[in-house]
């Protein structure tokens, strides 16, 4: 008969008997995710994100929004009708990493793309208290004047070609480029960023044409957020799993 | 393989290699900051060839000086305790700058002005500096410090190695540095509990890796023949930890010379590698580990055997089985699909069994000596630990019925949750292990006051149920308030009402963490008087025999 004391003599067996143990149940449900088909829904509209929105993301994760805001509306009835139609795996498909939060000290963010205007985001999140008097967001005044750091992009869309993001060599050498057109639509070739990353939107998010800012970037990016699939083409009878 | 070389070499190649692998790290740490691709990656490559370089001083030093003899005959066992009298006064260091960060972050929350608008100190940046310290810095340094007193002395056997035991006290801390100042600049992967880049995360590998060799080297060696049960809990959180931080943190960095990485997983799967990843923080890190400690310092001041052997090989297997199922609850009626968030709720509903099994296990061994609760406040800590440790295992699996999270999800009631499990086990197990080791480490026969161990035991009990009543009132109400609906079927509050809703709460809270703080202050003085020698004039704790005498 097998006795547990073999275990307790034999620190090698213990510490395999460990790893085998610990093991399995990240096999059974974690490895599946990646070669299932249905795991994220077959659905048109989205893409990359785009140079300008990519450098507002990585502000968004820098100053740790996910902390207070979730992006990932439930298929619950409430949910639903205060952000809008649950998120679909598909929309996250080209996160690296994923911004789904876990808390929501503030509201979920998933779809705020176009609830608000650019001036609201610019003076929310110069001092937030001044048109939400309730809230408790800290103020991001430093955005507004800090440059935005681009010159690299090209090696960011880099990057997330070699973890998966399809992102062609075109995009990649227009990286900077875009940046500019997006911000600054009056002095880039805003057609040419829209070939690449339809449904983009171009403007002077933070209301100073010129000197592309942080603010810039990180409104870019969410007026960009849940705007972009084609929910068409969406079948949920189809997507059940 | 560095435990394994110390072993076997002698003390002068030892220092040799350590001197020449200094050198290298100082020059890597000078390379980078020449060539930084960002000021955050600039300021930790020179802090990083800044503790090289004094590593360089410490270790020459060390050589230098003249070795103390062995004490004792034959039989007895000279003890590596320096490291773990470091690792005990970074225990209440870290824990004082983990709580303190928590009141700020508190405080914030109720008076939002506190964030004074700055990048540094806003709470978004604030928050992964709380949850690692707390975590990683103060849990950390009690998990290390403590597995190092405990295996020699269940193993009968001196630690292995003799730099390698500091190189993990030393790279330890310097993770936490590079982590927590990482934060401040805004260097951070946005997983949470995983939040430090990939440069910190390889650091946190070598030195793990050590860790665990040391921690084997040191089995080998014992002169007990069975590997006491507390042992197998330090040995699965070592490796399972390892497991699930490697692959959470697989990621590519834009640059060599940058901080920024990105992540290799994407979308949903990122997101539960991400939860498999967090959930086994607590499973392996703030639950294995622990129950290390409870296993060993529990039979020890109660003077008792542990109550069941086959009761801790039942839970201490099914236990570390089902907890790596439980990541999928932090995702229910997400995109994550619903085979995968089933498996999760119907696991975590069984962990309840093996994690009770541990909770009675720790009770039972009380049996025939329940007198203690009354007359010695480390068997209080202990067994409020314990009881704490048994209600969130049990709320656990109830935040894990589908029906049950889509109302706690999001909401103060995690927070509240998380904190039971946090201040009420882990803390306490923590403070209990401290106030045990410290006499003994430093040579005093006793605490310089056990008073003062029951003031702190206290504030702080109070300071707890503050927290967790507000949070579970606070969370409950805000969920409901989501999904309130008028009498014409429209949402009936939004959202910012719900925020406003939580003021008072959030302000009772802040009172909760700031006696946990104070507590905390508590005990430090106390540890200081009694490192110093002293023993407090007061009447001896009533109930016990000096006090019927």
């Amino acid at each position: 008969m097998f006795k547990h004391s073999f275990f307790e003599k034999n620190s090698i067996f213990l510490v395999i008997g460990i790893l085998v143990v610990v093991s399995i149940g990240g096999l059974v449900e974690i490895a599946p995710l990646y070669w299932l088909d249905t795991t994220v829904e077959k659905v048109r509209g989205v893409r990359p994100y785009s140079p300008l929105e990519l450098a507002g993301r990585n502000i968004y994760i820098r100053e740790g929004c996910y902390a207070c805001h979730s992006q990932q509306i439930r298929s619950l009835r409430d949910e639903v009708e205060r952000y809008g139609h649950y998120s679909l795996a598909a929309e996250s498909m080209y996160d690296h990493p994923f911004q789904w939060g876990s808390k929501r000290t503030g509201p979920d963010l998933a779809r705020v793309g176009g609830r608000y205007s650019d001036e609201w985001h610019v003076t929310h999140m110069i001092d937030p208290r001044s048109i939400v008097p309730e809230s408790v967001m800290p103020g991001y005044p430093f955005l507004a004047t800090k440059r935005l750091d681009y010159e690299n992009m090209a090696g960011h869309l880099e990057t997330n070609r070699t973890v998966g993001v399809p992102y062609t060599d075109e995009m990649i050498e227009n990286a900077v480029a875009d940046v500019e057109a997006q911000a600054n639509p009056d002095e880039g070739d805003v057609d040419a960023l829209l070939a690449r990353y339809p449904k983009a939107q171009a403007r002077v998010f933070d209301g100073e044409p010129g000197k592309v800012t942080e603010l810039d970037a990180l409104i870019a990016y969410m007026q960009m957020l849940g705007t972009l699939v084609d929910f068409d083409s969406f079948d949920a009878a189809a997507n059940s799993r | 393989m560095a435990g394994l070389t110390l072993y076997a070499f002698g003390d002068d190649t030892m220092n040799g290699l350590a001197l020449f692998g200094l050198g290298v790290a100082a020059m890597l740490g000078l390379g980078v900051a020449g060539g930084a691709a960002d000021e955050g990656m600039r300021i930790h490559a020179m802090l990083f060839a800044g503790a090289a370089i004094l590593a360089v001083f410490f270790l020459i030093n060390r050589i230098y000086e003249p070795k103390v003899s062995l004490a004792g005959g034959p039989d007895t066992i000279d003890y590596n305790d320096s490291v773990v009298r470091a690792g005990a006064i970074a225990s209440v260091f870290w824990g004082l700058v983990g709580f303190l960060v928590g009141l700020t972050l508190a405080l914030q929350l109720a008076f939002p002005v506190l964030n004074f608008d700055t990048a540094w100190l806003n709470f978004g940046r604030l928050r992964p500096l709380h949850t690692s310290a707390v975590i990683f810095a103060f849990g950390g340094n009690v998990l290390i410090m403590s597995s190092f007193y405990v295996v020699q002395r269940t193993c009968r056997a001196r630690l292995a190695g003799d730099l390698a035991p500091w190189f993990i006290f030393w790279g330890y801390q310097l993770f936490i540095v590079l982590a927590a100042t990482g934060y401040l600049l805004g260097i951070t992967q946005s997983k949470e509990y995983a939040e430090p880049e990939w440069y910190v995360d390889l650091w946190l590998t070598i030195v793990w890796v050590t860790y665990l060799l040391v921690f084997l080297a040191t089995i080998w060696k014992r002169r007990e023949p069975h590997i006491y049960v507390a042992n197998w809990f330090f040995l699965a959180f070592i490796v399972t930890v390892a497991m699930v931080h490697l692959v959470n943190n697989a990621t590519v960095p834009v640059s060599l010379m940058g901080s920024k990485s990105y992540i290799a997983w994407s979308g949903v799967q990122d997101a539960l590698t991400q939860w498999w990843y967090a959930h086994n923080a607590v499973g392996f890190f703030l639950t294995a580990g622990f129950l290390g400690i409870m296993y060993y310092f529990l039979p020890k001041q109660a003077g008792r055997p542990i109550f069941s052997y086959r009761l801790s090989i039942i839970h201490f297997w099914s236990l570390i089985f089902l907890y790596i199922w439980a990541g999928p609850h932090h995702l229910h009626f997400t995109a994550l699909p619903d085979w995968a968030q089933t498996l999760g709720m119907v696991f975590s509903v069984m962990l309840w069994m093996p994690s009770w099994g541990g909770m009675v296990n720790g009770l039972m061994t009380l049996s025939g000596a329940w007198d203690k609760i009354r007359t010695d406040p480390l068997i209080r800590f202990m067994v409020v630990s314990l009881a704490f440790y048994g209600m969130s295992t049990f709320e656990g699996p109830l935040m894990a019925i589908r029906t049950v999270n889509a109302l706690s999800h999001y909401t103060d009631w995690t927070i509240g949750h998380v904190h039971s499990g946090a201040l009420g086990w882990v803390a306490y197990i923590s403070f209990a292990a401290i106030y045990f080791v410290v006499p003994p480490l430093w040579g005093q026969a006793r605490l310089y006051s056990l008073r003062l161990v029951n003031v702190h035991f206290w504030v702080s009990s109070i300071g707890i149920v503050l927290y967790i009543t507000a949070m579970w009132v606070s969370g409950i109400l805000q969920g409901l308030m989501w999904r309130a609906y008028d009498n014409l079927g429209f949402l009936e509050f939004s959202f910012i009402e719900t925020v406003e809703a939580m003021h008072p709460f959030y302000v009772i809270r802040a009172v909760g963490g700031l006696l946990f703080v104070i507590g905390m202050l508590v005990m430090i003085y106390n540890l200081w008087r009694t490192i110093r020698g002293e023993v407090r004039a007061e009447a001896p704790m009533a109930g016990t025999a000096a006090a019927r005498a």
